[in-house]
C-alpha cells in the first residue's frame, strides 16, 4: 500500500501527543511501518502544536508537508484552518468546535475569525465538525476530548474496535481507562 | 526481543546501554534533553546533569580514560560551551569510548540560533556519525563506541530534530556489560602541555588519513543504484526526504559518516550519475568537500541555507513537481507560545514593566516575557549572558544602571550566571541580577538542576544556596521576594536598582507545573463589579478573557494564583471555593 499521512494539530497542552501515541501503538499493532514526528520545547507553551504519523509498508519521511495528509484531526478550530492546505484535495478534516483565543487576540491585536469552520468547509474539503468537549463532559471529564476526537478518527479508518481498545488499555492508567473507553465510544460512534 | 516505536533520541540512549554504557553527564537543552533521561532509567549506568555542557563533557573525558565507556549530550549551542574539552580531548584520546551527542536544530524549533555543529568535528579533528531514522540512532550510538575505541579519539554522533523526536521501529536486544578497562598512567598521552601537544598532533593527522581510509569502504556511507539520471549525495534526514521525493527516479550515496568524508567513493559515485545534487540541511558541509576535491554538484544554489528541507522542496526543486491543496481566505492570527496560567515570571515581569527598566535577559521559559503583552526583555544572547551583558551595559552607560536589570532562571545561573556575578563583584557594577528561582529547569521538561536538591534519580542531594552563592562572590545586597505579590516585587526591585551597590534579587515560586505544587481554586470574575477596563488582560495570562464585555477566566487553566486579582481596582476578581 502507499503510505498514509495522518496530521493530529491544536494548542499546547490539548493532549495531542497522547492522541499520537495512541494512534502510534494502534498502528503498529496492525503491522505497519510507522513513523511520528513530535515537537518538543517551547511551541508546547500553548502554542500551534502539530504532530504528523504516517504509516504503510515503508515509511521514509516522517513529515507531511502541504497537500499531503490524508487525514487532519484538529482539536481546536482555527487551528483546522491554519493547517488546512496540508490536506489532500480528497483529503478527511474532523475538526472539534471547540475555540481557543490565541494571545493576539486576548490582548486585542487580532481578532479570532467568524465561521471559521464555516469557511474551511467552503473550500471544498470533506469536514466533519463534532463538539468534543460535550461529548467528554458526558463521559466523565472535560479532559477527554482528546479521546474522543481519536474516537471519530478510529471511525474513519480501517483499523478494528478491539485495536484501538487494546491501544487504549495499554497507554492509559488503570484509573482513567473507563473513562477514556467510554470517551473513544462516543467519538467512534458519533456522525453529523 | 521486540520492535519497539521509540523517539531518536530514546534510540540512542538504547544503543549506548545495549554497548556498555557506564556513565553519562549532560546538560539538558532542547532537542537533546530526552536521550540523557531516559539512560537516567537504566540503573545499571551512572547518571547526572551537570551544571553546564562542558562541565559535562569532561566528566565524560575522565570516566573514558579511567576506563569506562562514557557519554554526554547537549543542544548545537552546548557544544559552544562546551567546545574547549572537546578540542584537546581530541588529543589525548580516549581509554574506553567516549561517545558526545550533539542535537542541531534546523529551523529552530526551540533554539536561538540555527549553527551547523559538523564545523565542529572538522574544526576539532573528531570523527561524528549522522543517523537519519530511530534504528539508525541505535545502531550508530552502538558503531561510535566501536569506533572510539578503534581510532582513540570521542566520536560525536549528530541529530537533527526531525530525528531526536520522530519516533520509527527499532530492535532492541541485550546489554553487553563492558568491565572497567585498566587505567595506565601515561602523561605524554593524556598530559596536554607543549611539548606532549606537538607530537599528540602528529597523531590526530595521521588518524584522520585512517580515518578517511575507513570511510572509503565502511557500510555505513552506502551505495543504492536505482536510475543514474539523477544522483543523490545526503546524509541524516535529508536522505528520508529525498528517498520519498524521488523514490526509485534517483540514486544514493548515504553518508553516515559526515566527518571525515571519503573521496575516492563520492568521486565514483558522481562519475557513474549524470546530475549530482547534494542534500542537506544547514551549511554546504558536504558540497564544499566535493567541491574541492574537483567533482561537480549542485547543492546551496539550487537549495537554501535557512530552515528545514522536505520531501516537498527536493520534488519541487528537482522534479519541478508541487502537490494541489486547499485554503480557507481568512485572516489566521498567529499563536505564539505564551508563559503558562500561573506561571510565577509573569507577576516579575509585570513589576519590572511598571518599573520600566531595560531588561538583559537570558535562555528559559522566561524569554517568552519578551512577547506582547508583556515586552520586558531589551537583549538574550546566550545562557548566562543577562548577568555579564548588563554589567557591560553599566560600565558603558553608568546613567543606565539605575534604570536596568539582568533576568535569569536558576538553571541558567548555575549553568554559566555565576561566573558574570563574580565579574560584578569583582569589578564592581552597580548591577541588579533578578534570579528567577523556579526550582527547575523549567523550557526543556522539568530537569533536576544544582539548586532542587535531587539528582536526575530524584534522589535527595545537597542543594546550592543561592542567598549564600551570592554572599560568597560578594554580593552584600540580597533580597528575596514572592513573585506572586506584585506591591513587594515593585518596591523590592525599585530599591535595588536605586542602590549604589550591586545586589541580588531572588524572585522564588516553584513552576506552576511541578506536581508537587499545590493549586488554589480558580478566580472568579464578579461580573456585577467588572466593569470591562481590561486592566487583567495586561498580563497576557492564557486564562482571562473577554466575553460579553466583562473578564472571564477559564476554570480548566487558572490555579488560582490571583496575580489578576491585585490589577484589578474594582475588586471583582475573587477566589473561588
Amino acid at each position: 500500500m502507499n503510505t498514509k499521512s495522518i496530521m493530529i494539530v491544536g494548542v499546547g497542552g490539548q493532549g495531542t501527543l497522547l492522541a499520537s501515541r495512541l494512534l502510534g501503538a494502534a498502528l503498529l499493532s496492525e503491522g505497519y511501518d510507522v513513523k511520528v514526528s513530535e515537537v518538543h520545547g517551547m511551541s508546547q507553551r500553548g502554542g500551534s502544536v502539530v504532530t504528523y504519523v504516517k504509516y504503510g509498508e515503508k515509511v521514509a519521511s516522517p513529515i507531511v508537508q502541504k497537500g499531503q495528509a490524508d487525514l487532519i484531526l484538529a482539536f481546536e478550530q482555527l487551528e483546522a484552518a491554519r493547517w488546512l492546505p496540508f490536506l489532500k484535495t480528497d483529503g478527511t478534516i474532523i475538526a472539534n468546535t471547540q475555540q481557543i483565543d490565541p494571545m493576539p487576540v486576548v490582548i486585542g491585536t487580532a481578532e479570532y475569525p467568524l465561521g471559521v469552520l464555516d469557511a474551511v468547509r467552503a473550500t471544498g474539503a470533506n469536514l466533519t465538525e463534532i463538539d468534543a468537549l460535550s461529548l467528554a463532559v458526558k463521559a466523565g471529564s472535560p479532559k477527554a476530548v482528546n479521546v474522543v476526537l481519536i474516537g471519530v478518527m478510529a471511525s474513519h479508518m480501517d483499523i478494528s474496535y478491539a485495536v484501538w481498545e487494546n491501544a487504549i488499555r495499554a497507554t492509559v492508567p488503570e484509573k482513567f481507562l473507563e473513562l477514556n473507553l467510554k470517551a473513544f465510544e462516543y467519538g467512534y460512534h458519533y456522525s453529523n | 526481543m521486540s520492535k519497539q516505536l521509540l523517539i531518536g533520541n530514546e534510540a540512542v540512549a538504547r544503543g549506548l546501554y545495549e554497548a556498555g554504557l557506564r556513565v553519562a553527564s549532560s546538560y539538558p537543552g532542547t532537542p537533546s534533553t530526552e536521550i540523557t533521561e531516559c539512560i537516567a532509567k537504566y540503573d545499571d549506568v551512572y547518571s547526572e546533569w551537570a551544571p553546564n555542557e562542558k562541565v559535562a563533557m569532561e566528566v565524560a573525558a575522565g570516566a573514558a580514560i579511567a576506563g569506562a565507556r562514557s557519554f554526554c549530550a547537549m543542544k548545537h549551542v552546548g557544544l559552544n560551551v562546551a567546545a574547549d574539552p572537546l578540542f584537546t580531548a581530541s588529543y589525548t584520546g580516549i581509554n574506553a569510548g567516549m561517545v558526545i551527542a550533539v542535537a542541531d536544530d534546523p529551523g529552530m524549533h526551540s533554539s536561538q540560533n540555527e549553527q551547523d555543529s559538523r564545523h565542529y568535528a572538522k574544526a576539532s579533528k573528531v570523527m561524528m556519525l549522522e543517523p537519519s531514522d530511530s534504528e539508525e540512532c541505535l545502531q550508530y550510538a552502538k558503531l561510535a563506541f566501536d569506533l572510539s575505541e578503534q581510532f582513540d579519539t570521542p566520536v560525536i554522533l549528530r541529530l537533527t530534530t526531525r530525528v531526536a523526536h520522530s519516533r520509527s521501529l527499532v530492535q532492541v536486544s541485550a546489554r553487553d556489560e563492558k568491565a572497567l578497562k585498566e587505567y595506565k598512567k601515561d602523561p605524554m598521552k593524556y598530559v596536554m602541555m607543549p611539548g606532549m601537544a606537538i607530537k599528540k598532533h602528529i597523531v590526530v593527522e595521521q588518524r584522520i588519513l585512517d580515518q578517511i581510509a575507513w570511510a572509503e569502504t565502511a557500510e555505513i556511507n552506502s551505495i543504492e543504484y536505482n536510475s543514474t539520471e539523477i544522483g543523490v549525495i545526503t546524509s541524516g534526514i535529508s536522505y528520508q526526504y529525498a528517498k520519498e521525493a524521488l523514490g526509485e527516479n534517483a540514486s544514493y550515496l548515504k553518508l553516515g559518516c559526515v566527518y571525515p568524508l571519503p573521496v575516492e567513493k563520492i568521486k565514483a559515485f558522481a562519475a557513474k550519475c549524470k546530475k549530482v545534487y547534494v542534500l542537506e540541511e544547514l551549511d554546504p558541509f558536504i558540497e564544499e568537500h566535493c567541491k574541492q576535491n574537483g567533482i561537480e554538484v549542485i547543492g546551496k544554489e539550487a537549495f537554501t541555507l535557512q530552515g528545514e528541507y522536505s520531501q516537498s522542496l527536493i520534488a519541487k526543486v528537482i522534479l519541478g513537481k508541487e502537490d494541489a491543496f486547499v485554503a480557507t481566505d481568512l485572516d489566521i492570527p498567529a499563536r505564539p507560545p505564551v508563559l503558562c496560567a500561573g506561571c510565577p515570571h509573569r507577576g516579575l515581569y509585570y513589576a519590572l514593566k511598571k518599573l520600566n527598566v531595560t531588561v538583559s535577559g537570558d535562555i528559559g521559559c522566561y524569554t517568552l516575557g519578551a512577547l506582547a503583552p508583556l515586552g520586558m526583555m531589551d537583549t538574550c544572547i546566550c545562557m548566562g549572558a543577562s548577568v555579564s551583558a548588563l554589567h557591560g551595559r553599566n560600565k558603558a552607560d553608568e546613567q543606565n544602571a539605575k534604570k536596568s536589570v539582568a533576568v535569569i532562571g536558576d538553571s541558567t545561573f548555575m549553568h554559566s550566571g555565576v561566573t558574570g556575578l563574580i565579574n560584578i563583584a569583582y569589578n564592581q557594577s552597580n548591577s541588579t541580577v533578578i534570579i528567577l528561582d523556579n526550582s527547575i529547569t523549567g523550557m526543556t521538561g522539568h530537569q533536576d538542576n544544582p539548586t532542587t536538591g535531587k539528582t536526575i534519580k530524584g534522589d535527595p542531594t545537597t542543594a546550592v544556596s543561592l542567598e549564600l552563592l551570592a554572599k560568597a562572590v560578594g554580593i552584600d545586597r540580597v533580597r528575596v521576594i514572592d513573585p506572586y505579590n506584585l506591591a513587594e516585587c515593585e518596591q523590592v526591585i525599585r530599591e535595588e536598582v536605586a542602590a549604589d551597590a550591586p545586589s541580588v534579587i531572588i524572585s522564588r515560586r516553584p513552576c506552576a507545573l511541578l506536581k508537587y505544587v499545590k493549586h488554589k481554586a480558580p478566580m472568579k470574575v464578579n461580573p456585577d463589579k467588572c466593569i470591562g477596563c481590561k486592566m487583567c488582560m495586561k498580563i497576557g495570562c492564557p486564562a482571562i478573557s473577554m466575553k460579553d464585555k466583562k473578564s472571564v477566566i477559564d476554570f480548566t487553566q487558572c490555579v488560582g494564583c490571583a496575580v489578576c486579582s491585585q490589577l484589578c481596582k474594582f475588586g471583582a476578581i475573587e477566589e473561588g471555593e
